[in-house]
């Protein structure tokens, strides 16, 4: 190193004494075959990015427009990064360089002298003192798990019987989304309508599908034991898919199907809601009807099992 | 030092620009000396700057993967400064009339409220919903490029599994996202989103009810709870992971495709600076202008049309984003199997398709370089890329599972193809359950027979000259190949390392001798 020299060739790993580079070498020569054309190119694609900018700037100044803000400032940025772009391709120099790659691994002794360290030292850390390092695990292991009950404890309640329940009881009055009670010449038949417990209406759990497969003097039998389910032709099943949860939403009049929309199960109307087709494991839980005094449509009792999909706890 | 004619030059012409001490400094000097005394940045920044970066288009993948995050984060911040994250009812007075006076939750009310109640709100919400899309699928081709052309061999496993991670926090966040608005598709997301939590065998119902305060809906903490998830949590882990990403990147160097002068032991290509950033930035630019005009085009998520969730509605053809629908498809197809026993079930039909499956999958790409290693033996260091066609039974194992993919996520739309073409459901139920095993088969193996034919054709993906046959006038005939196109022409140099100093003798403008357009030969 003689005077003021720097180390200008330090860059890139080559070796030292990497000579300057004139001007002219064919290494820094543009890969525009025509600069200047290549020149008006970019130029003319910055000023349109360049226009673009300022027509949104404008745009939003006098209000906004969706369509139009989205044309200017997406021409904006594609013209402006395109001509960037073309400025980087076609006139800069087109190389080809070409950069050493350097070994990444050490040497076989450097291995073995950072492992030899790790375990030497860690031994050392440990000799004799087997007792502090089971102590040392135990509490990190303890420190962990009670760090995730704040995290993840608290979040919510236990399930206890949250996923086995409804607000449905005996006697529970079927109401509309609004609240108004079903009286049995509301329903077609052939027509379906979402019905909750009075008092719960909208909510997730105890959302039910009412249908009527038939007339007012035929009672839906849907399966032995249900003789009494299905009064004046009305049946009602739990709204909630035994897949996945969503809302069993479609009443197939023609077919007496009912299908959900997330995954196309179709449960069978007339066979206590049985599984014909698509995904979902289990028929949809029946809710025993029956008609009051004034006509109006009660629930018998609760539902008899868990309503919705499966989950470890259900038996 | 060899001193050498140029270096005399380049002291020569140094000592103008230093200057001596008192004598009016360059800023730029003045600049890194500054840095360079505080940091010692000069001869790794200047290493940094000379780095390579092949010019290759498949290397533009993982950016546009890079810069629609880069949109992400600054179109989510802006909608953090308007989006309300809480489920607590209110009446709507907004901008938009037809939901005057409806019973909306405050995420929804403030989803449409900046939509319609602030200036290009509309715009960069769309663009932060297309700017996701993108992410996801520029992530998944980027995969598809490093897989098939070998790019994850020793040394590059661990910017594999990076980049899985990178992939599945991606899927995460996009479906957290679409889900925060409470509109009527993202509720019936997270309804099938507790179910399938619900089906974790011991835990399951633990976790759902924790995670949602409650039997699904809950009560009504799960939006702020995924919001500050959406937010903060997973976009830091990205962050950090990206840098992770680039960081390796740049310790171990890009890959090339063999070529003229590109060995193992070398990168060739343009330098970072200035060739390398002026074509990045511009793409930058590029990718935000694509989402900026599909953020106001093309109408993404019009969460004021499917109206605010309520759990007992529903709407026909609910579909989540694109990237979730393999495994939406999964759930759609799988049969309906749920055991029980002493007392337990087991909903196997949920669990399997969206718990086991995936995790299987993810599995099976975190392990893939190990897997591959243990197949060929072949545990040498490569840093020179397969083309796709010379590893035939690599690219089979790729397009059967890509062919698989597929066939998923057609299967997620079974209700909409038996609607489309008039066959009933059933038809395309069993269709899909029969096709996601028989497609990718054979997928795999014309693919596989394709690469072997490939392989054996000279000159393949090389450009073709046309070869012109002329008749003599004896009636002989003779071919004669045709002129060479404008680019087949020009001679590739043999690359250089990037010139310490450029002598620009006081004139910008090259020369008029020098011969303009010494082209590269296009890349093979």
């Amino acid at each position: 190193m003689s005077d003021d020299t720097d180390d200008v060739t330090a860059g890139n790993g080559a070796p030292a004494g990497v000579p300057m580079t004139r001007f002219d070498d064919p290494h820094l020569q543009p890969y525009a075959k025509n600069p200047r054309r290549a020149e008006m190119f970019i130029g003319l694609l910055l000023l349109l990015g360049l226009a673009g900018f300022c027509a949104y700037g404008g745009l939003y100044w006098v209000g906004g427009q969706t369509q139009w803000e989205a044309v200017f400032g997406g021409v904006g940025f594609f013209a402006f990064g395109f001509g960037l772009s073309a400025w980087g391709k076609y006139l800069l120099p087109q190389g080809p360089f070409v950069e050493e790659r350097h070994i990444l691994a050490s040497t076989e002794p450097e291995v073995e002298a950072m492992a030899a360290a790790i375990e030497d030292r860690g031994k050392m850390v440990f000799r004799r003192r087997g007792f502090l390092g089971t102590i040392l695990g135990a509490g990190a292991g303890v420190m962990g798990v009670v760090l995730a009950f704040p995290l993840i404890r608290s979040l919510g309640p236990q399930p206890k019987k949250l996923l086995d329940t409804t607000n449905w009881r005996p006697g529970s009055q079927l109401v509309d989304i609004n609240g108004r009670p079903i009286h049995q010449a509301d329903l077609e038949v052939g027509g379906s309508l979402t019905v909750f417990p009075q008092g719960f209406e909208g909510t997730s759990v105890n959302q039910t599908m009412l249908v009527r497969p038939g007339p007012v003097d035929v009672s839906i039998v849907t399966m032995p034991g249900r003789e009494t389910w299905g009064p004046k032709g009305y049946v009602a099943y739990s709204k909630l898919c035994t897949h996945a949860g969503c809302p069993v939403g479609l009443y197939e009049e023609a077919l007496q199907k009912l299908l959900c929309p997330c995954h196309q199960s179709l449960f069978d109307v007339l066979t206590g809601a049985n599984p014909v087709f698509g995904p979902a494991p289990r028929p949809l839980p029946q809710l025993p009807l029956m008609i009051d005094s004034g006509g109006f449509i009660r629930a018998q009792a609760g539902y008899d099992q868990p309503v919705g999909p499966g989950f470890w706890e259900r038996s | 030092m060899t001193t050498t004619t140029s270096g005399a030059q380049v002291r020569g012409r140094g000592r103008g620009r230093r200057g001596k001490k008192g004598a009016k400094q360059d800023p730029i000097v003045a600049g890194v000396r500054w840095l360079d005394e505080r940091l010692g940045v000069a001869k790794g920044g200047r290493t940094l700057l000379d780095k390579i970066f092949p010019d290759h288009w498949s290397f533009l993948l993982g950016e546009i993967a890079l810069y629609s995050f880069v949109v992400l984060v600054a179109t989510g911040v802006f909608l953090s400064l308007y989006f309300v994250p809480s489920a607590s009812e209110i009446i709507y007075h907004g901008a938009y009339a037809p939901l005057r006076g409806s019973k909306v939750s405050a995420a929804f009310a403030s989803t449409v409220n900046l939509s319609f109640g602030v200036r290009s709100g509309l715009v960069i919400r769309q663009m932060h919903h297309w700017a996701a899309d993108v992410f996801v699928g520029a992530i998944a081709v980027h995969m598809c490029r490093i897989f098939f052309t070998g790019a994850f061999r020793k040394p590059r496993e661990l910017n594999w599994m990076i980049g899985i991670t990178l992939l599945i926090l991606a899927l995460t966040n996009g479906f957290i996202g679409y889900s925060l608005p409470d509109d009527l598709v993202s509720g019936t997301g997270l309804r099938i989103m507790f179910s399938i939590v619900l089906s974790i065998p011991v835990v399951g119902s633990y976790l759902a009810i924790f995670l949602f305060g409650g039997n699904f809906p809950g009560d009504g903490s799960i939006i702020p709870r995924l919001f500050i998830v959406h937010v903060l949590v997973v976009p830091l882990i990205i962050l950090g992971l990206l840098a992770a990403h680039l960081g390796l990147l740049v310790r171990q160097k890009h890959t090339q495709f063999p070529g003229h002068g590109r060995t193992e032991k070398n990168v060739v290509g343009s330098p970072m600076y200035p060739t390398f950033i002026a074509k990045t930035t511009g793409f930058l630019f590029v990718t935000t202008g694509v989402l900026w005009a599909l953020g106001g085009l093309a109408q993404i998520n019009p969460i004021w049309q499917f109206g605010q969730y309520e759990p007992y509605k529903i709407s026909y053809a609910v579909q989540p984003d694109w990237y979730m629908g393999w495994l939406d498809g999964a759930l759609r197809i799988m049969p309906p199997w749920s055991f029980h026993a002493f007392g337990h079930t087991l909903p196997f039909v949920v669990f399997f398709p969206a718990v086991l499956f995936p995790g299987i999958c993810f599995n099976l790409f975190y392990a893939w370089p190990y897997v591959e290693k243990k197949l060929t033996g072949d545990n040498a260091e490569h840093n020179l890329l397969d083309r796709p066609r010379d590893k035939p039974r690599r690219t089979a194992i790729g397009v059967a599972s890509l062919a698989f993919f597929f066939t998923l996520f057609a299967a997620s739309s079974t209700d909409v193809l038996a609607n489309y073409f008039k066959i009933s459901l059933n038809e395309v139920l069993w269709f899909f359950r029969f096709a996601v095993f028989i497609v990718p088969t054979i997928a795999g193996f014309f693919a596989y027979y394709l690469c072997r034919e490939m392989s054996g054709v000279p000159g393949i993906g090389r450009r073709k000259r046309a070869v012109v046959i002329t008749r003599t006038a004896t009636g002989e005939y003779e071919s004669v190949s045709s002129a060479p196109r404008p680019g087949d022409s020009g001679e590739e140099l043999a690359p250089t390392p990037v010139p310490a100093r450029i002598e620009l003798n006081g004139e910008l403008e090259p020369a008029e001798a020098v011969t303009s357009g010494v082209r590269r030969i296009p890349r093979r």
